[in-house]
């Protein structure tokens, strides 16, 4: 799971009012390269809850050096755009889960792919 | 002054593959809005005849779109038409030599071909029909191999197979400008896919979909129903990142019985992953998740430029949510296990499409579209139907 998806995932417990950000608990990491495209990356930044992607980099040990507030004029920011273009699609969480920060409901990553499904009782 | 005027007038022949009628114009017509421009077919136009004339165009939209189209065959310059040669001649000795001049010059090389829709020409009479043409200012030496400028001249005789005239109804003669993308509908085929499903959407009609859906370079794309990402497989080749999700946790997870005859389980390297790595367009993968349409995970706001996906209709693959029938009197026990397999109930076609539209209402952006099939009841189906 890539750090632009859990930026769009809300927890849809039944009941819960707040599902979003998911908490990130991860035992497996990997970090590939992904060939840079600062256009796709500026076209994303706006779509993003962009303390949720630091707290989210911060939670896997990967910020770095990634500024706590949105830099302005990011678009030509080419050394702005590549910190981003990394924590956003470079950063894979391979094993773990994600908890839900109101009823603490875990939805497992397994192999990069997180199991979103809830049980008949929770719908 | 004079020329700026004249190549502005230009109108561009599109040759289209006689194959997915009702889909052809549709992508004509989306592959232009992404360009800007408006759809403005010549008077003589009909839907149903392979050749398409265009006005208001300029030959960079042109290439653009056949850079797109899976329903186009070729393009060209449109120099002259009529119904018979004679009006053709007519129509070519009218066409402005200015236009033609830089493609005539005493250095350059030049091929005529001869093209006829719904019959077969004898070698001989091709011949005759380009020696016809000896009126045009040709200046240029003739190369069949690698000529600087290709010449085609395109009869129609009509679309009845079992009633071909013998004079065709109508004749174009234009300058080949660019072909389109049928090549991928071979090169993407299912067939030598690594990774199958029972229901994997076809090559050609998931170029289609892509380009009704206007996907564009650095668009995210979103499916889902993705099963096994052919959908992803084609907006990915347009230079979108895609995502996808399914119920299905052995789809998703590339697991199980095959879909192949000679294969009984699936591989390792069969996942939707492994399909955009095939094609060269692994960086577009941007995740996919084992999730439940009905119910979606996404925050509220306006996250994908388009939403193409190919939902269950509950004949070849099932149709299903979870949720019980059963009340459920007690809960599970804390730990929820990777394992579990949740338990699931019917979803109903109405429910799915209902859950679509709301579902793309709320996360495509302003403009962007959503491409979908829908299954209908031929002996029942009508247009209005579908309005909802």
């Amino acid at each position: 799971m890539k750090l632009l998806t859990h930026n769009m995932l809300t927890s849809h417990v039944k009941g819960v009012i707040k599902g979003f950000p998911l908490i990130i608990k991860a035992t497996e990491v990997k970090v590939n390269e992904v060939e840079f495209n600062p256009e796709f990356v500026s076209r994303m930044i706006p779509k993003l809850e962009w303390n949720a992607l630091v707290q989210a980099a911060e939670e896997l040990g990967q910020r770095q050096d990634l500024p706590g507030e949105l830099v302005p004029d990011f678009e030509k920011n080419e050394e702005f755009l590549k910190k981003v273009h990394r924590v956003l699609l470079e950063v894979e969480v391979i094993e773990g889960c994600l908890k839900c920060p109101e009823s603490g409901r875990e939805f497992p990553i397994c192999k990069g792919i997180p199991n979103m499904l809830l049980n008949e009782d929770e719908v | 002054m004079a020329a700026f005027g004249g190549r502005s007038c230009l109108k561009y022949l599109l040759h289209l593959a006689h194959d997915n009628l009702d889909f052809r114009l549709a992508e004509i017509k989306a592959l232009l809005a992404l360009r800007a421009k408006p759809f403005q077919p010549c008077e003589c136009f009909k839907e149903k005849s392979p050749f398409l004339c265009l006005d208001g165009l300029c030959e960079e939209d042109v290439r653009r779109v056949m850079a797109r189209s899976v329903c186009a065959k070729s393009a060209f310059e449109l120099w002259g038409q009529g119904q018979t040669h004679n009006e053709l001649k007519t129509s070519l000795l009218n066409y402005s030599s200015e236009n033609m001049s830089p493609y005539m010059h005493k250095d350059s090389t030049y091929r005529i071909s001869v093209y006829t829709f719904n019959k077969t020409l004898q070698f001989a009479d091709r011949i005759k029909k380009i020696n016809a043409l000896e009126y045009l200012p040709f200046e240029g030496t003739v190369s069949l191999k690698n000529p600087q400028h290709i010449f085609c001249l395109l009869e129609d005789y009509g679309t009845d197979p079992n009633s071909i005239p013998e004079h065709p109804n109508y004749i174009y003669f234009g300058r080949w400008i660019a072909d389109g993308q049928r090549e991928l509908i071979r090169s993407h085929s299912v067939k030598d896919r690594h990774f199958i499903g029972n229901t994997s959407m076809d090559a050609g009609l998931s170029f289609i979909m892509a380009n009704h859906a206007k996907v564009k370079e650095n668009d995210l794309v979103f499916d889902p129903f993705v099963g096994t990402g052919s959908l992803l497989v084609a907006c990915s080749h347009f230079g979108a990142y895609v995502c996808g999700t399914d119920i299905d946790y052995n789809t998703i997870h590339g697991k199980g019985r095959s879909s192949r005859k000679n294969q009984k389980w699936r591989g390792p390297d069969e996942n939707i992953r492994a399909n955009l790595r095939q094609y060269g367009t692994e960086k577009m993968y941007v995740d996919v998740m084992v999730s439940d349409a009905s119910k979606p995970v996404w925050r509220e706001a306006a996250l994908f430029d388009a939403i193409i996906t190919d939902p269950p209709y509950g004949i070849r693959e099932s149709t299903r949510r979870t949720g019980s029938h059963k009340d459920i009197t007690k809960p599970l026990d804390g730990m929820y296990v990777e394992s579990h397999v949740p338990v699931s109930r019917a979803y109903h076609l109405s429910d799915i499409f209902t859950d679509l539209l709301n579902f793309s209402a709320r996360h495509l952006v302003m403009g962007g579209r959503l491409v979908y099939w829908l299954p209908v009841y031929r002996p029942d189906h009508s247009e209005v139907d579908l309005l909802v």
